[in-house]
């Protein structure tokens, strides 16, 4: 066993998956000798070389186009965006181009496109974004947001594996954050569509991912030794398709539900799983399905503004006690 | 077709390195486009074609004659064609039959009734069908052409881009993008002289298409676009530099869209005596008619010939898919994904 950080976790993934399998490819903004903005790719380029390592103009749409291109011709592209802000630069070329591709043409795009994630770092309305709620919508396309490092690996690797065009979400948070004793020599893949169960318990449900999960984990931790609440926490690390089977037993079990992301409110993935609970367990709960989420405004980059629209651990563990008390 | 002995005693040489099947081969495909699209015209009319009709009247000439330049066959070159570029199609091996289907939105179309007139592939025959997105082929065609470079492969792509499609974020991304990767990619640029309604002087600043290219870093040239023989030469020259690893090239037809943006578009921002002088004095098919006549290529009767079997060869094509069913409803649900294999049917749906 050997401790590693999320990013050292995703760089290792990418780098088995192109020893492994010489279709898959790299390409994007500064990512060749440079090593990318947050240095997934170090050591890349002398590995692989310059063919498999692509340094491209600062062209989302050509690159997520062009990656399309080689896809359809049976290579394995992985696009990066150099921050996560930027895919929107490249909606069209997803959603109306990589996206339909099968469907309308019985075209296979396996394609990935990864990029950091997520606030807490200061980084203002454009380095801080989470995009997910933009594609979520789009059917054909897949969407993975890791908060471990284990499933940063497995994910990115699962992704690369997968027939069907994969947004990768990592977030910048967790990059150094987050480290974990992962097994040498042992094939990490996880499962894509598999939500994973991170802490067990009987009162009531935290439906999360990405960075939240671990502010989830800590209010769950707060609310056992202060007020004997049992929060379960339920890690769903695939978002498009949502794992609906393992949302439900959840609601079964603890018959109230609190769903936690750091995205926006208004039209995120939240209200989705709101929506599915009342089709699929209505009769289960035992109280209202509650949110806790980013407000409604643009990222903003002071600490105390930042700080005031992300949700907080604190935000959980006040939210979780009027969900227990309800 | 029987094959006549060649006349030589008062025929001037051959053109453009053809030989005479091959300069009857792009006259069946000029004509196979232009009796298609009328066929369609008049299935149209009959409320056989479910959405809308685009003809490339006027336009058929610089199709044909560009992709005639590729290597055609399983594996080699690959167009990617516009709404206007049946005749490409045509010439990379898609069949009539399909084109109609397409149309007629059946359940054995190439798209299963999922989309619309020419937008369908085959990579192995050598098309990548657009979508709707102008410009958006030119970054996909920049990664197909890319692959062929690294892979080594002698192969050679080519897309197409309207005058209106210049203006858009993806053409100049994509071909910014193949210019620094040196991609073995030849970019047909039409100028047709209408996007929709919109005219040149509203669209771009430039006069030339192929100005907009050499900001690029690409060597771009311009041609008479309804000259058939012009138009094959300067692409079969510039594959041949794209093959060759010389990058990226751009090639500026200058043509015109005789007929409306499609068949509901009465063209009423269209002066009169325009239309009629390119009908008249500037038809691709008539100039081509005009020069294998002139300098005795061939004969009348071959002609004649080839239009009676093209005629017959759509009558059949017709007949054999215009009375085939829609797609059943729930076949639209398979297929988004290879993984899960069909989308969730809604519950009201089993009510």
């Amino acid at each position: 066993m050997t401790e590693v950080t999320y990013l050292e976790a995703l760089r290792q993934g990418l780098w088995e998956e192109m020893e492994r399998d010489d279709r898959v490819f790299i390409l994007g903004e500064d990512i060749g000798l440079y090593g990318g903005a947050f240095k997934v790719t170090e050591g890349f380029t002398k590995r692989f070389g310059e063919q498999r390592v692509i340094d491209t103009p600062i062209s989302e749409a050509a690159i997520v186009g062009a990656a399309a291109g080689a896809a359809h011709m049976g290579l394995r592209p992985v696009a990066e965006m150099q921050f996560i802000d930027f895919i929107s630069c490249a909606y069209d070329m997803l959603t109306n181009y990589v996206a339909t591709a099968r469907y309308r043409a019985g075209l296979a795009t396996p394609l990935v496109v990864r990029g950091p994630c997520g606030g807490y770092v200061r980084g203002g309305p454009f380095h801080s974004q989470n995009p997910e709620a933009a594609f979520f919508h789009t059917p054909g396309l897949k969407i993975v947001y890791p908060a471990t490092a284990r499933d940063a690996k497995g994910l990115i690797k699962a992704a690369i594996r997968d027939d069907d065009p994969v947004l990768y979400l990592e977030h910048k948070w967790l990059y150094r954050r987050v480290k974990e004793q992962l097994p040498e020599g042992e094939e990490i893949v996880t499962p894509i569509g598999e939500a994973r169960l991170a802490r067990e318990g009987k009162d009531l449900s935290i439906v999360t991912y990405g960075a939240t999960l671990w502010k989830s984990l800590e209010a769950a931790e707060q609310l056992e030794q202060e007020d004997g609440v049992a929060a379960e926490v339920l890690d769903l690390r695939t978002l498009l398709p949502l794992d609906d089977a393992a949302i439900v037993r959840s609601v079964k079990k603890t018959n109230k539900v609190l769903i936690v992301h750091e995205d926006t409110r208004t039209g995120g993935v939240a209200g989705e799983i709101t929506a599915r609970i009342n089709e699929q367990a209505f009769e289960w709960l035992d109280g209202p399905i509650m949110r806790v989420t980013a407000h409604d405004v643009p990222l903003p980059y002071a600490p105390t503004l930042e700080d005031f629209v992300l949700p907080q651990t604190e935000d959980i563990v006040k939210a979780a006690r009027w969900l227990a008390a309800y | 077709m029987t094959s006549r002995p060649v006349p030589t005693t008062h025929s001037r040489p051959l053109p453009a390195g053809l030989t005479r099947e091959q300069l009857l081969e792009i006259y069946r495909y000029l004509r196979l486009t232009r009796t298609l699209e009328e066929r369609l015209t008049a299935l149209y009319r009959q409320s056989k074609v479910i959405g809308g009709l685009f003809r490339s009247l006027g336009q058929e000439g610089e199709s044909v004659a560009s992709a005639y330049a590729l290597e055609r066959g399983p594996h080699r070159d690959i167009l990617s064609p516009l709404i206007r570029n049946l005749g490409s199609m045509l010439v990379m091996g898609a069949q009539p039959l399909e084109i109609l289907r397409q149309y007629m939105a059946k359940a054995g179309s190439p798209t299963r009734g999922r989309e619309l007139n020419v937008h369908f592939n085959d990579l192995e025959r050598g098309f990548l069908g657009q979508i709707s997105h102008l410009g958006d082929m030119i970054p996909v065609m920049a990664g197909i052409t890319l692959t062929f470079k690294l892979r080594g492969e002698s192969r050679v792509g080519l897309v197409y881009i309207g005058d209106g499609g210049t203006s858009t974020g993806t053409f100049h991304e994509g071909l910014n993008f193949a210019a620094v990767q040196r991609c073995p990619l030849v970019v047909i640029a039409e100028y047709n002289r209408w996007a929709y309604s919109t005219p040149p002087e509203k669209q771009f600043a430039v006069k030339d298409l192929a100005e907009k290219a050499k900001g690029y870093g690409i060597s771009a040239g311009t041609v008479d676009g309804n000259d058939v023989l012009a138009v094959y030469e300067a692409t079969k020259a510039a594959v041949a530099r794209a093959r060759g690893g010389g990058g990226v090239q751009f090639i500026e037809v200058k043509t015109y869209r005789r007929k409306g943006h499609a068949e509901h578009d009465d063209q009423h921002y269209v002066p009169q005596e325009e239309l009629d002088w390119w009908a008249k004095q500037n038809d691709p098919v008539d100039r081509y008619v005009k020069q294998l006549l002139q300098h005795e290529w061939t004969e009348e009767r071959d002609l004649t010939e080839i239009d009676e079997r093209v005629r017959v060869e759509i009558d059949q094509a017709t007949d054999a898919c215009v009375n085939e069913p829609l797609p059943q409803p729930e076949t639209t649900l398979p297929g988004v994904y290879a993984s899960p294999p069909a989308a969730e049917r809604l519950w009201f749906r089993s009510l």
